[in-house]
C-alpha cells in the first residue's frame, strides 16, 4: 500500500496544532497580560523566529529521521498539549508568568519548525522534489486555515480553551503514534516498540488531564461562563472567577457576577458617593464589609479627609488576587496596598461581635447577595445592632441591597429590617447594565434628608447632581410593595427565604 | 468479655448497616481523645462505703447542706442566695458543676455535654424568667406580655435538618416523598395536638404545661398516662410510617425512650406543653454554644463559695436536731461531716436508697418506680465541617438528624455564634433507650470501640467524618434521666417523693418525671422556698 497519501494527511493535521498552539499562547498571554495587540505580535513574533530555529536545527539530525520525527511529534503533543492548563496554572501562582509563556511558545515553535523539513526528508524518496514542495507547503497553508477558522468559530467558544490545549496534544501524540505504523519500514523494530509505549503514556496522560480538567470544574465553568476564564481558584469559602469577554473582565464568587469593568464604576460610584455626601463632616475613618475587590476602597480613596479604612472581607484569598492578579489590581488602583488602607479577613458578623474599634464615620456594606444562610446573617437585625455599636450620632451607612426589580421583596425586606434595627433609611437605585436595576439603602442613626449636592474635586464618570437625586426614586415595579413584608432575624431567616423564591424564578 | 467490632456495630447501629460497614474498608484507626465526666467508681463507693467515721475535728455546722450540683441544686442555692439566706454549703461529686447540663470549652467555641436548649417560657412561669432577666438575655415583654428574648440567643436558623437516603433535607419531620394519605395522617396528628393545646379543665388548667405541677389532674387527661404513645397512635389509627418516626424521634430526643416505652401523656406534653394557641408555633428555643451549660454557670457563679467540688456524699443521717452529712472529699479522701437543720436531695432519686440511712434498709415502695435510662454523649472536635455532597441538599443546621439511625444526630456548636466556616464541634447524642443492660453494655466499651461507633454513624451522612475528627471525648451518662414510661408519671410515686422525709427535702427533675431545666430549676426554687423562714 502506498502510505505517502496518509502522510501528507499528517502534514495537514501538523499544521493545524501548531497554529492552534500559536493562538492559544497569544489569547492566554492577551487575556491574562492584557493589551492584545502587543501580546498577538510578539507570541507570532517568537513563534515564527522559532520555527525558523527549528528548520535549521533539523538540518543537525542526519540518521534515524523516521523515529526522530515520531520523537518530535510525541514532544509537541505534550509541551502544546499541556501548554494552556500549564500557562493557567502558572499565572495564579507564579510572578514571571511572561518568561513561562516566552519560553513555552519558543519550545513549541522549535518543534514545530522541525516537523515539516523532517517530513520532507522521509518523503523525498517516494516523490519528486517539484511535487513534494508544491504539495507539503500547500497542506501546511491550508493547514493554517483550518486552524485560523475553527479556533474562534468552534474551540474557543464550546471546548474552552484548557480542552483545546489538550485535545490538539492527543492530536499530535495521535500523528506520532501512527507514524510508527506509517514509517515502521524506516524505524528499527525494537524503536518502534519503544516509541509506541511512549506514544500511548503520553496519550494516556492527556485524556487523564482533560478528564481532571472537568473534575476541577473547569469544564462546568466553560459552559457556565460565557466568556472565557482567564483566572479560576477556590479558596476554603469559595470559588473565584476572572472572564475576559468582549465587554472587558468579570469577577464571579460561587458563579456569581460581582462586577464587569465595563459598568462595575456605575455600581461603585452608586454604593460609595452617597454615604458621603450624607455625613455632615469630614469622614476620616471608614468602615467596609465585604468588597474584597478593592472596587469601592479605590472610590473611598478619592477623599483626602479619609485616614484610615478598615476592610473585613471573609476570604483571604479574595483580597489577595484583588492585589496579585494584574487585571484587577490596576482596576482598583492598588487601593488595597495603599497604607490607609488596613486588610483583616474574618466573617463580618463574627468580627463585629468580637472585634474592639474605635467608632467609624461611614461604613459601606458590600456582601454577595443574601442567596444562602451564612450571607443572610449579613442582614438581619442582629448584624445592624452590632454594625451600630461600630458607628457614631453622626455616622453614615450604605448596603447594597440585591435588585428591587428581580427580588422586590428581598429588597425591601433588607430596607424595613434596617428601620427595625433603628435606623433612618433612605432607599435608592440605579442601572447598572451588567446586573440590571440594582438597590442600596442609605442610613443613619438620626433622621436626614436624601442628598442632593456631590463633593467637589472628587472626579466621577457617572454621578452627578441630577443622577444623584433620581435614584432615590422608585419605579412603580420596584416600590414598597403593597403587602406585609417580614424582618430578616436570625431566627427566621426570612430574607434567603424571599430571596429563594424570587431568583429562583430566573434559573 | 470482647467484642468484634461486628457485634459492636450491629449492638449499637443495627445489623445492616454494621455489615455494610465492617465490609467497607473504612479503618477503624485510633482517634485521639478520652472517656470523659464522673468516675464510675466514685460512683459506686456510694454502694461500697459501710459504718464510716468522721473524726470529731471534721464536723462543722451548717444550717443547710445541698446534695448535688445539677440545675435543681443550683437552683435552691441560687434561691437560698437571692433571699439572703447564706448558711448553706453544696456538694457535688464531679469536677465540673451542672450535672447533665454541664458543658465543655474548646479554643473554637464551648459545647455542651447534655441538655442544650431551653424553649422560651410562657409568662406564667415568673421564677424562670426572672432568671432569664437577670442573666440579660431579654428584652422585655410583648404586648400581650409574654416574653421577648434577644435575637441572638434564640437558636439561629436553619434549625434542623433531616439526612434520608442519602440526602439531607429541611426540618425534622420527613415531607420529601410524602404521599396524600401521609399528609393526612400528619395534618391529623397536628389537629390532635390542637385539641389538647386548647383543652382546659373545669378549673381552666391545661392539660400540659411547665411546670408539670401546673398541669391538670382531670381524669381525662390523666388517662393517657396508662397506654403508651405507640399505642396511642395506632388506636387513634395513624400508620404512617414518617409520622411514627417522628414521634419516636421525640420521646428518643426528650425522654431516652423508644414510643413503645413513653406514656402518651409523656409523648403529648413534648408536642403541646410549648405551644402556647392552637395553629401557633412552638415557642422558640434559646440556645448558647455551650447549650444549657450557660444556665447552670450563672447559677453556680452566684453560690461558687459554697460549692464544695469533688466531694461524694456518704451518708444522711436524720437526726432529733435535724440532718447529719457524712461526706468524702474524694481529692483528699478525707471524711468530713455537717451538722445541718436541713438538707436538700437534689441527687437523682434511686441514690436516696445508698444515701439516707433510714432508706438503706427499709426503702420506700416509690424509689424503684424511679428508673433512669443511660445515654452516651461525644463532642467531635473538627478541623472543618463537612462538606455537603449535592448542591440541593440542605446546609449544615443547628441539629442534624439521621432518618436511619439509632442516634439523635448532633448539634452544631458553632451555629449560634454565626460561624459559617472551618473549625467546627458537633455534639453527639445517643441514648440507649431502656434497653437490658444497657450500662453494662456501655460501660463494656473502650474509648476507641465508641469512637468507632460514632464515627460510623455519622459516616453515612458524611464519608470524610474519620479525616475531619481530631478528637472525640466521650461522656457516658450511666442514669441520663428518669424515664416517662408508661403508669409512671400519675402513679402516686411523685408525690410521694416530694414530701420531706424528715428534715430532708427532696428536689430533682425526676420529681417531675420529666427531665427538663424547667423542671429541675422549679423544684429547686420550690425546696428553697420550703426552706426559708417566714
Amino acid at each position: 500500500m502506498n502510505k505517502t497519501p496518509l502522510l501528507f494527511l499528517n502534514v495537514i493535521i501538523i499544521a493545524t496544532c501548531g497554529l492552534i498552539y500559536e493562538l492559544l499562547a497569544a489569547t492566554v498571554s492577551s487575556y491574562v497580560l492584557g493589551d492584545s495587540v502587543t501580546q498577538f505580535s510578539l507570541v507570532i513574533g517568537i513563534y515564527l523566529s522559532a520555527m525558523g530555529v527549528g528548520s535549521w536545527l533539523s538540518g543537525f539530525l542526519d540518521n534515524n529521521l523516521a523515529k526522530r520525527f515520531v520523537e518530535i511529534e510525541l514532544a509537541v503533543a505534550v509541551v502544546g498539549g499541556f501548554s494552556a492548563p500549564l500557562l493557567f496554572l502558572t499565572f495564579a501562582n507564579v510572578s514571571y508568568f511572561n518568561i513561562i509563556l516566552y519560553a513555552m511558545v519558543f519550545v513549541i515553535g522549535a518543534l514545530v519548525g522541525l516537523e515539516i523539513p523532517l517530513l520532507m526528508r522521509i518523503l523525498k524518496d517516494e516523490i519528486d522534489f517539484k511535487n513534494l514542495v508544491a504539495r507539503v507547503l500547500a497542506l501546511d497553508y491550508a493547514g493554517a486555515l483550518v486552524a485560523s477558522l475553527l479556533f474562534p468559530i468552534f474551540l474557543v467558544p464550546k471546548l474552552g480553551l484548557t480542552r483545546t490545549s489538550l485535545i490538539f496534544g492527543l492530536l499530535n501524540a495521535g500523528v506520532g503514534l501512527w507514524g510508527t505504523w506509517l514509517l515502521e519500514n524506516l524505524i528499527k523494530p525494537r524503536d518502534t516498540n519503544i516509541l509506541r509505549v511512549k506514544g500511548f503514556i503520553i496519550a494516556v496522560l492527556l485524556i487523564i488531564a482533560f478528564i481532571k480538567a472537568d473534575a476541577l470544574t473547569s469544564l462546568a465553568e466553560d459552559a457556565l461562563f460565557v466568556d472565557n476564564i482567564i483566572y479560576a481558584k477556590s479558596s476554603s469559602y469559595q470559588r473565584i472567577v476572572v472572564t475576559k469577554g468582549k465587554t472587558g473582565y468579570s469577577l464571579f464568587l460561587n458563579g456569581n457576577l460581582q462586577f464587569n469593568t465595563f459598568d462595575e464604576y456605575r455600581y461603585h460610584e452608586a454604593l460609595v458617593h452617597p454615604a458621603f455626601a450624607v455625613h455632615d463632616g469630614n469622614p476620616k475613618r471608614i468602615l467596609v464589609l465585604g468588597g474584597g475587590d478593592g472596587l469601592a476602597v479605590r472610590e473611598i480613596l478619592k477623599y483626602p479627609s479619609v485616614e484610615t479604612v478598615t476592610l473585613v472581607d471573609l476570604d483571604p484569598e479574595m483580597t489577595k488576587v484583588s492585589k496579585s492578579v494584574p487585571v484587577l489590581g490596576e482596576l482598583n488602583k492598588h487601593s488595597l496596598e495603599d497604607s490607609r488602607v488596613s486588610v483583616i479577613n474574618n466573617d463580618a458578623f463574627v468580627w463585629l461581635d468580637s472585634a474592639e474599634t474605635e467608632p467609624f464615620d461611614v461604613a459601606i456594606v458590600d456582601f454577595p447577595d443574601p442567596n444562602n444562610f451564612a450571607l443572610g446573617k449579613l442582614y438581619t437585625t442582629r448584624f445592624y445592632n452590632l454594625l451600630k455599636k461600630k458607628l457614631k450620632p453622626d455616622s453614615a451607612v450604605v448596603i447594597q441591597t440585591t435588585s428591587p426589580l428581580m427580588a422586590r421583596k428581598s429588597f425591601w425586606c433588607i430596607v424595613k429590617t434596617l428601620e427595625a434595627s433603628g435606623f433612618s433609611v433612605k432607599p435608592y437605585n440605579t442601572t447598572v447594565p451588567s446586573f440590571g436595576v440594582w438597590g442600596y439603602a442609605l442610613a443613619k442613626l438620626q433622621p436626614f434628608e436624601t442628598p442632593s449636592k456631590l463633593p467637589e474635586n472628587v472626579e466621577l464618570k457617572y454621578l452627578n447632581e441630577k443622577t444623584l437625586s433620581s435614584m432615590f426614586e422608585f419605579s412603580a415595579d420596584t416600590n414598597l410593595p403593597n403587602e406585609e413584608i417580614e424582618i430578616n432575624r436570625l431566627d427566621n431567616q426570612a430574607l434567603v427565604r424571599y430571596y429563594e423564591s424570587e431568583w429562583r424564578r430566573f434559573e | 468479655m470482647k467484642f468484634t467490632r461486628r457485634e459492636i456495630l450491629t449492638a449499637f447501629l443495627g445489623l445492616p448497616f454494621a455489615l455494610s460497614a465492617c465490609r467497607s474498608k473504612s479503618e477503624n484507626t485510633e482517634v485521639a481523645g478520652e472517656i470523659v465526666g464522673a468516675n464510675v467508681n466514685v460512683g459506686h463507693i456510694l454502694r461500697e462505703m459501710r459504718n464510716v467515721e468522721v473524726p470529731p475535728n471534721n464536723w462543722e455546722n451548717v444550717k443547710v447542706a445541698i446534695i448535688g450540683g445539677g440545675a435543681a441544686g443550683l437552683a435552691a442555692a441560687y434561691k437560698l442566695n437571692k433571699e439572703n439566706f447564706g448558711d448553706f454549703v453544696l456538694l457535688e461529686l464531679e469536677n465540673k458543676i451542672g450535672g447533665t447540663a454541664q458543658s465543655g470549652e474548646s479554643n473554637v467555641v464551648p459545647y455542651p455535654w447534655g441538655a442544650h436548649y431551653l424553649p422560651v417560657p410562657f409568662q406564667e412561669n415568673t421564677e424562670l424568667i426572672a432568671l432569664l432577666d437577670e442573666m440579660n438575655l431579654t428584652e422585655g415583654r410583648d404586648v400581650k406580655g409574654e416574653l421577648v428574648v434577644k435575637e441572638q440567643f434564640l437558636c439561629r436558623e436553619p434549625e434542623e435538618r433531616v439526612f434520608y437516603k442519602g440526602r439531607w433535607y429541611e426540618g425534622l419531620y420527613l415531607h420529601v416523598g410524602e404521599n396524600e394519605e401521609e399528609k393526612r395522617q400528619f395534618a391529623e396528628f397536628q389537629k390532635q395536638v390542637d385539641f389538647w393545646v386548647n383543652w382546659r379543665d373545669a378549673t381552666g388548667r391545661r392539660a400540659f404545661v411547665l411546670p408539670v405541677a401546673n398541669c391538670s389532674r382531670d381524669a381525662e387527661v390523666l388517662a393517657l398516662d396508662k397506654i403508651s404513645f405507640g399505642d396511642w397512635l395506632r388506636q387513634k389509627g395513624f400508620t404512617s410510617e414518617r409520622l411514627f418516626w417522628y414521634c419516636d424521634y421525640a420521646t428518643r430526643d426528650d425522654y431516652g425512650l423508644k414510643l413503645d416505652q413513653t406514656s402518651a401523656w409523656a409523648g403529648l406534653f413534648y408536642f403541646c406543653s410549648r405551644v402556647r394557641k392552637s395553629g401557633e408555633e412552638s415557642q422558640p428555643f434559646i440556645t448558647f454554644p455551650e447549650g444549657n451549660g450557660r444556665f447552670v454557670n450563672f447559677l453556680h457563679s452566684k453560690i461558687k463559695d459554697k460549692t464544695r467540688m469533688k466531694t461524694v456524699a456518704l451518708e444522711i443521717i436524720p437526726t432529733e436536731k435535724g440532718v447529719d452529712v457524712i461526706y468524702l472529699n474524694t481529692e483528699t479522701n478525707e471524711i468530713r461531716g455537717l451538722h445541718c437543720e436541713k438538707t436538700i436531695f437534689a441527687a437523682p432519686i434511686f441514690t436516696a436508697k445508698y444515701l439516707i440511712r433510714d432508706f438503706k434498709t427499709n426503702p420506700p415502695e416509690f424509689v424503684k418506680e424511679f428508673e433512669h435510662n443511660a445515654w452516651f454523649v461525644a463532642n467531635l472536635f473538627l478541623k472543618d465541617r463537612p462538606k455537603n455532597r449535592f448542591p440541593r441538599d440542605f446546609p449544615l443546621a443547628w441539629d442534624n438528624v439521621l432518618y436511619e439511625s439509632p442516634s439523635l444526630g448532633y448539634v452544631n456548636s458553632t451555629h449560634q455564634k454565626g460561624i459559617d466556616y472551618g473549625a467546627a464541634v458537633f455534639t453527639y447524642y445517643y441514648p440507649m433507650c431502656a434497653e437490658e443492660n444497657a450500662r453494662a453494655k456501655l460501660f463494656a466499651l473502650n474509648h476507641k470501640e465508641l469512637a468507632d461507633i460514632i464515627l460510623t454513624d455519622l459516616s453515612r451522612a458524611h464519608p470524610t467524618i474519620r479525616e475531619l475528627t481530631e478528637k472525640i471525648d466521650v461522656m457516658r451518662w450511666g442514669h441520663a434521666m428518669i424515664s416517662p414510661r408508661t403508669n409512671f408519671l400519675w402513679s402516686t410515686a411523685r408525690d410521694k417523693a416530694q414530701k420531706p422525709f424528715r428534715n430532708i427535702h427532696f428536689a430533682h427533675s425526676d420529681l417531675s418525671g420529666i427531665a427538663l431545666f424547667e423542671e429541675a430549676f422549679y423544684h429547686g426554687i420550690r425546696v428553697a422556698n420550703e426552706i426559708l423562714p417566714g
